[in-house]
C-alpha cells in the first residue's frame, strides 16, 4: 500500500485515481500509524511553498515522514511535493524545507532571465525528458525523449548530485531527482498519460 | 522545449458527447468516456469538455461524466460550460478537472477570473472567448455566440491576462465550421498583446492549416472537434506531419 500524505494540499483525485488504474493500492492518509503499515509514501503538493510547508508542520506528520525515511522506506515527492524535500525555498522569503535532498528551490522567472530568455512561467505543458542517470529504479520504463506534464514557477537547483533527469526550458529544469530512497517528479506522473503510468508503476516496484 | 499541443474538444449534452459520430472501432460514440480514451491513445496532449446541458440533471450527469473520464486518462483535463462562480470550479476540480474554461460567466461576472486564479491558481483558469468580426472590429460574443457583448476581443484577451487568466482559447466564429485554416489575423492581433499560451479555436480543416497556424508566434495549441471527430485529420498522422516540419510536439 501506497500511503499519500493528505495535509490539505491539493487535489488527489487523479493521483488516487492513476494508481488504482495500475493496480496500486492506496491510501489517501494524514494518520501516523498508516505510514508506518505503508510500503511507500508519497508527498503530493500544489500552490506555495511557505504555505505547504506550514500546513505540513500542522499536520505533526514532518516527524513521521522524517522517521520512516530514515529507515530507507521510499518517498515519491511530486511537483510542490518534489520540492519541500529540498533544504529551503526562495519563493516569497526564504522557507526551510524538509531537507532529505541536498539543494534549494528558485525561480524560473529570474533564471530564465539571467539566461537571457523570454519564456513563459509557470513552465506548463509536455516537455521531453533528457535522461541523466538511467540507474535509477524511477527510470526503468522511461525512455530518452518521453514527455512528461509540467506546471511550475519554481524549480529545483543547486541539487547536481540528484539530478536523474532534466527537461529543457531555457535552462536544464531538473525533471527527477533521487537521494537513496527519496524520489522527486517536478511534472505530474498522474497526468502524463502513459509515461507517466509507467513511472509510477516502476515507483510502485521499487525495491 | 515544451511541445505544442494537439487538443480535441468534446460537446456534451445530458451526460452524451454531441456530434460524436462516424468512428471506427468505438462501440458507443456518443460515450464521453470511451472517446476520451480514444483520444488519448491516439495521442491528443489534452481534452477540452464543453457542458453544453440545460438543465441541473445534465449538470450533474456531467461531473459524474467527468469523475469518469479522470479515473481512465491520464492527461490534462479542461472543462467549460455552464462556469459562473467560483464553486463551479470546485465542482469541476473535484471531479479531476485541471483547469477551467470560463467564458459567458467571465463577463457576466467581471471577478470571476480573477477569483479563480486567486483560489486555485492562474495555471487553472483559462480565459476562452468567442470572437466575431463586427463592422471591422474584433467583438467578443457569448451565450454560445448568441449575444454581442461590445467588448473588443484584444482589449477583453488583455484585461484577462491582467485579471490572472493562465491561458487563452480564441474561438473565431467567422472561421468556424468553414475549414479554410485558423483565423490567424484574429490570433495575431490578440498574440501581439498577451504573453499567456494561446489555444486556437475555429477554422481548422486539414493538417496544414495546423502547420500555418504553428508558424505564428506566440500559439501553444490547436483545438478542433469535428475534424477530429469524423477522422477527416488523424492525430498520429497530425502530430508526425507537425513533427517533420519542426513543429516540437510530443510523440507518444
Amino acid at each position: 500500500m501506497i500511503a499519500i500524505v493528505d495535509y490539505g494540499v491539493g487535489n488527489l483525485f487523479s493521483l488516487r485515481s492513476s494508481l488504482a488504474f495500475i493496480g496500486v493500492e492506496s491510501k489517501v492518509t494524514n494518520c501516523p500509524d498508516d505510514f508506518g503499515m505503508a510500503d511507500k509514501i508519497i508527498l503530493p503538493g500544489v500552490g506555495a511553498f511557505g504555505d505547504a510547508m506550514q500546513k505540513l508542520r500542522q499536520s505533526g506528520l514532518i516527524s513521521v515522514l522524517q522517521a520512516q525515511v530514515e529507515q530507507g522506506k521510499p518517498l515519491l515527492g511530486i511537483c510542490l511535493g518534489m520540492q519541500l524535500l529540498f533544504e529551503h525555498s526562495r519563493e516569497f522569503g526564504s522557507n526551510q524545507g524538509l531537507g532529505f535532498i541536498k539543494g534549494e528551490i528558485h525561480a524560473l522567472d529570474g533564471a530564465l532571465e539571467a539566461a537571457g530568455f523570454s519564456y513563459k512561467v509557470p513552465h506548463m505543458g509536455w516537455n521531453p525528458l533528457n535522461i541523466l542517470n538511467n540507474r535509477s529504479p524511477l527510470m526503468k520504463y522511461t525512455r530518452p525523449g518521453e514527455s512528461f506534464y509540467y506546471v511550475h514557477s519554481f524549480y529545483a537547483a543547486e541539487c547536481d548530485e540528484s539530478i536523474v533527469a532534466t527537461s529543457e526550458y531555457g535552462i536544464a529544469v531538473p525533471g527527477v531527482v533521487q537521494c537513496k530512497n527519496i524520489y522527486g517528479t517536478q511534472f505530474h506522473p498522474e497526468k502524463s498519460g502513459k509515461c507517466g503510468l509507467a513511472m509510477l508503476k516502476a515507483f510502485a516496484e521499487v525495491s | 522545449m515544451i511541445a505544442k499541443r494537439i487538443i480535441p474538444c468534446l460537446d456534451v449534452r445530458d451526460g452524451r458527447v454531441v456530434k460524436g459520430v462516424n468512428f471506427e472501432g468505438i462501440r458507443d460514440v456518443e460515450d464521453p468516456v470511451a472517446m476520451a480514451a480514444f483520444y488519448n491513445d491516439q495521442g491528443a496532449d489534452e481534452l477540452v469538455f464543453y457542458d453544453i446541458t440545460a438543465s441541473a440533471e445534465g449538470r450533474s450527469l456531467f461531473t459524474d461524466v467527468l469523475k469518469r473520464v479522470a479515473s481512465q486518462v491520464f492527461i490534462p483535463l479542461t472543462v467549460g460550460g455552464a462556469v459562473n462562480t467560483v464553486d463551479d470550479f470546485d465542482r469541476v476540480l473535484k471531479c479531476g478537472a485541471d483547469k477551467v474554461s470560463v467564458n459567458s460567466g467571465a463577463v457576466a461576472n467581471r471577478g470571476l477570473i480573477g477569483e479563480g486564479a486567486r483560489r486555485y491558481g492562474s495555471q487553472c483558469v483559462v480565459l476562452s472567448m468567442d470572437v466575431k468580426r463586427v463592422d471591422g472590429a474584433y467583438r467578443v460574443f457569448t451565450k454560445g455566440g448568441r449575444v454581442d457583448t461590445g467588448l473588443d476581443a484584444v482589449e477583453w484577451a488583455v484585461r484577462g491576462e491582467g485579471e490572472g487568466a493562465g491561458e487563452l482559447v480564441v474561438n473565431s466564429m467567422d472561421t468556424d465550421g468553414v475549414k479554410n485554416g485558423f483565423d490567424l489575423p484574429l490570433l495575431r492581433a490578440i498574440a501581439e498583446k498577451v504573453k499567456i499560451p494561446i489555444i486556437a479555436s475555429g477554422g481548422a480543416g486539414n493538417m496544414q492549416h495546423f502547420a500555418e497556424l504553428f508558424e505564428l508566434p506566440g500559439m501553444d495549441a490547436g483545438l478542433a472537434a469535428s475534424i477530429f471527430h469524423y477522422k477527416e485529420v488523424a492525430i498520429p498522422e497530425l502530430k508526425a506531419y507537425l513533427a517533420e516540419k519542426g513543429v516540437p510536439m510530443r510523440l507518444a
